[in-house]
């Protein structure tokens, strides 16, 4: 009783419950629906702003806030898929190295600014986007490479998959799950993990307890960084095309989508499992308004709906158990 | 005699401009509880601050069990068993218990990884230690204030302690919870570990203490075993001077109009069908322990439960109070029992939180006038004798008896008939609140101002209110008239209520 009262009172189990009964309701209005192929292209939709939603995550919970993602995974895939073709790279391994360590440097330089100058995280990172995004089309270029450009083993990469019950799954939910795994232990496991909630909950009691706090902010955003730049060039080898003008307006998708999940934007709060499924749930929410030929402006105003009404529902519960 | 655990000789400590500790010797005997006592800026938070470490000195030797140390550093006064418990306790309220007791000894120990199950080890054990059950698996967030100190106090104990500084630990707790938290310090004391505790609570420290020292102005100026202290003496002390003790005497109609009269005022369940009435002139005194709905009678009277039920009359005249703009302008104020989150603007000047209610009196046309802004605010900070000559000096920098003046000055500006307080000294020091006190009477002899004075502070209710309602669960349950009673009739009284 006491366990399932418990259970009633996490956020993760009211978004659950929440995906639940949208799948049902639109599983009644068209029962294909429910077929394998379309629940895994759901999921296969869920990856890159998966991946993106746990950068945004981890640094969420350390209080601070992180719009520069895009911008970092926008110009790890460009310039990793670039040097690809330059040097005719056949492999995929070194490249997502490669573009997972261009987003660690990006990130490290926003810790660094932070930490150093005690700047607020979203001036940092607004600056740090704009100027990234900034120097790759002005210094690297503005063209797109299509899909008779870009190199052949990204392309296989991105196309693997497993047949399950004669529908195909993306292993790329695979790799989204497995850092989703790596993200928890990281998270709840490990004394970096369990600093990132101490400082996001109260930087200077972190600091007093024997935290190193400095390092504590370095990871939080060098890992936040390192996740977007590899969701960065996992995208491009999923849709077959790199565009360095990709990934504008992710930012609102996935904080969305981290809020959504129960983490809160004051830091020291949100989970691995809420982000999945407020992922879920955004990509769900706006795969039902194509399904529903609603048209692409109108998504915005649904979003924005979501995100005023998912924060307005977690301050009132933060007042609640303040009261 | 065994060497005291921690002696200081002849220290001082210089700041830009002043001397924060001059030339103190000062000593802690192992296994007592020595109660510091002092005004804000006496020099207490300075010792604090040299005894665990914080700060170093200009003069002075400081000898842990007879031994002169050097280079004594924060690190160095935990690995000699000191441990401070901060007035905001320095827990993680995202965090659960386990983690938060476990979390030092990890961090020492320079662990990577983190276990549930070794953290829950570490934590029961931190809490048998101290003979207290919280659940370690909540949150330190959902915890009570009492409860979140209790967890600060069995992490303080995790390790080799031989010192415990408490520093104002009974500010935020209910009567109740002090007593426990007094127990918890008396067992501590019986596992051989001395306690520093600093109030500003004299019963407190009569209470809880073997010995007291007290600080005036960066010296010690006494300190002797509790048993030769009074309150009186503890003050004198203080403050260098007798503080007057009369308390208020009421000379007004009693058969005149009530200013304020309250009829059947009902607030959800929080307060039940009160009624009361306050004529002008009168101090009357609000008691009752945390929850008894005292908190709510009053955000009623200030228009911030527009859902309440029944009749508020003032001057006769009934008025229908939902809103607060509806409350100022009937003549009601209210200083909050939270001035930093309620009260005042932190950031900003004096001049301008003074003006902050009363804004249409700073006007030129339609403009703000930033010299009558000035004049109000000088006027109030003499009238309140606010310690300062910058009305621009920003209020956060100010002490807590000082920002409680701006907000009792900012309030006097609108002109009020009705002005309820609610704690108004709490966290102030004691010649502060005698100053606070002392303005209080004369506004209610002068102005005939009706003044409701909601407070935990037994004497001080005492002191200045002719009558004294004591509340439990939402209703009037006492109309006391202070003449002939003793504080602890009082305090017999709030216990009866439980």
């Amino acid at each position: 009783m006491n366990h399932l009262a418990k259970l009633m009172r996490r956020s993760e189990t009211a978004v659950f419950l929440i995906v639940l009964a949208i799948m049902i309701v639109i599983g009644l209005i068209n029962p294909a629906f429910w077929q394998a192929d379309n629940l895994f292209n759901l999921l296969r939709a869920n990856v890159i702003i998966g991946i993106m939603a746990l950068s945004v995550l981890i640094v969420m919970v350390s209080g601070g806030i992180d719009v520069s993602f895009p911008a970092f995974a926008a110009a790890a895939m460009y310039l990793t898929v670039l040097a690809m073709n330059a040097y005719g790279h056949e492999g995929v391994l070194l490249p997502f190295i490669g573009a997972t360590l261009i987003g660690l440097l990006c990130g490290l330089a926003n810790a660094f600014f932070i930490h150093t100058f005690r700047m607020i995280p979203l001036i940092v990172t607004l600056g740090s986007a704009s100027v990234v995004r900034g120097l790759l089309l002005g210094l690297v270029g503005t063209s797109i490479v299509n899909i008779d450009r870009m190199p052949p083993a990204l392309i296989a990469f991105g196309r693997s998959s497993l047949e399950i019950g004669g529908a195909k799954l993306s292993v790329m939910v695979f790799v989204y799950l497995g850092l989703a795994v790596l993200v928890w232990l990281l998270l709840t496991r490990t004394m970096t993990g369990r600093s990132i909630f101490a400082y996001g909950d109260d930087a200077e009691s972190a600091k007093r307890v024997g935290f190193n706090t400095r390092r504590t902010v370095y990871v939080a955003y060098g890992l936040a960084g390192a996740l977007a730049g590899f969701a960065g060039l996992l995208h491009a080898s999923m849709i077959w095309l790199a565009n360095p003008r990709d990934f504008v307006g992710y930012e609102l998708d996935v904080i969305a989508a981290v809020v959504l999940g129960g983490a809160s934007i004051f830091g020291g709060r949100g989970s691995v499992l809420g982000t999945l499924l407020g992922v879920f749930l955004l990509v769900l929410i706006k795969n039902s308004l194509i399904i529903m030929r609603i048209d692409n402006t109108w998504q915005g105003v649904v979003i924005g709906c979501v995100i005023v009404v998912a924060t307005a529902l977690t301050a009132w519960r933060d007042r609640k158990t303040l009261a | 005699m065994a060497e005291p655990l921690i002696e200081l000789r002849g220290v001082t400590k210089r700041f830009p401009g002043m001397k924060a500790l001059d030339g103190v010797d000062f000593r802690i005997e192992p296994a007592e509880i020595l109660c510091l006592a002092g005004e804000n800026g006496s020099g207490k938070s300075t010792l604090i601050k040299i005894v665990s470490g914080v700060y170093d000195f200009d003069e002075g030797t400081l000898l842990i069990d007879g031994v002169p140390v050097s280079g004594f550093s924060p690190r160095a006064a935990i690995a000699a068993g000191i441990q401070v418990i901060y007035q905001d306790f320095s827990l993680f309220p995202s965090l659960t218990v386990a983690e938060n007791l476990a979390m030092g000894r990890l961090l020492s120990e320079g662990r990577r990884f983190i276990a549930p199950a070794e953290c829950r080890r570490l934590g029961a054990e931190a809490l048998a230690r101290l003979d207290v059950t919280i659940d370690l698996d909540a949150r330190v967030g959902e915890l009570s204030t009492a409860d979140r100190q209790i967890v600060a106090i069995a992490r303080a104990l995790m390790s080799e302690t031989r010192l415990l500084i408490m520093d104002e630990p009974t500010t935020a707790l209910t009567g109740r919870e002090v007593d426990r938290l007094f127990a918890l310090v008396r067992e501590i004391q019986a596992k051989g570990i001395a306690v520093l505790f600093v109030s500003h609570k004299m019963r407190e420290m009569l209470e809880i203490s073997d010995r007291i020292c007290v600080f005036r102005n960066g010296r010690k100026v006494e300190e002797g075993p509790t048993a030769d202290f009074t309150e009186a003496r503890i003050t004198r002390a203080m403050t260098g001077q007798d503080l007057g003790h009369e308390r208020y005497v009421w000379t007004g109609d009693a058969a005149a109009e009530p200013r304020l009269r309250v009829e059947g005022l009902s607030v959800g369940d929080a307060v039940r069908d009160v009624s009361l009435e306050l004529r002008a002139g009168e101090i009357v005194g609000l008691s009752g322990l945390l929850g008894s709905g005292r908190t709510e009678l009053a955000l009623a009277l200030f228009g911030m439960e527009p859902d309440h039920r029944g009749a508020i009359f003032l001057d006769g005249r009934a008025l229908a109070l939902t809103s607060v703009p509806e409350a100022v302008e009937a003549g009601i104020a209210y200083v909050p029992e939270d001035r930093l989150s309620e009260g005042l603007f932190m950031s900003q000047s004096i001049a301008r939180n003074v003006v902050a209610s009363a804004i249409d009196r700073a006007t030129r046309g339609p403009f703000l006038s930033d010299e009558a802004v000035t004049t109000l605010a000088e006027r109030t900070v003499d009238d309140m004798r606010i310690a300062t000559t910058d009305v621009d000096k920003q209020v956060g920098k100010l002490s807590g008896g000082n920002q409680q003046r701006v907000i009792i000055g900012r309030w006097l500006l609108t002109g009020p008939r009705v002005l309820i307080l609610n704690g108004p000294t709490v966290g102030v020091d004691v010649g502060s609140k005698a100053e606070i006190h002392r303005r209080i009477r004369d506004l209610a002899v002068t102005d005939g101002l009706a003044v409701l004075m909601i407070s935990d502070d037994v004497p001080e209710l005492l002191h200045n209110c002719n009558r004294i309602l004591l509340m439990h669960r939402g209703a009037i349950v006492d109309d006391l008239d202070p003449r002939g009673l003793e504080e602890d009739d009082i305090h017999t009284r709030l216990k009866t209520l439980r």
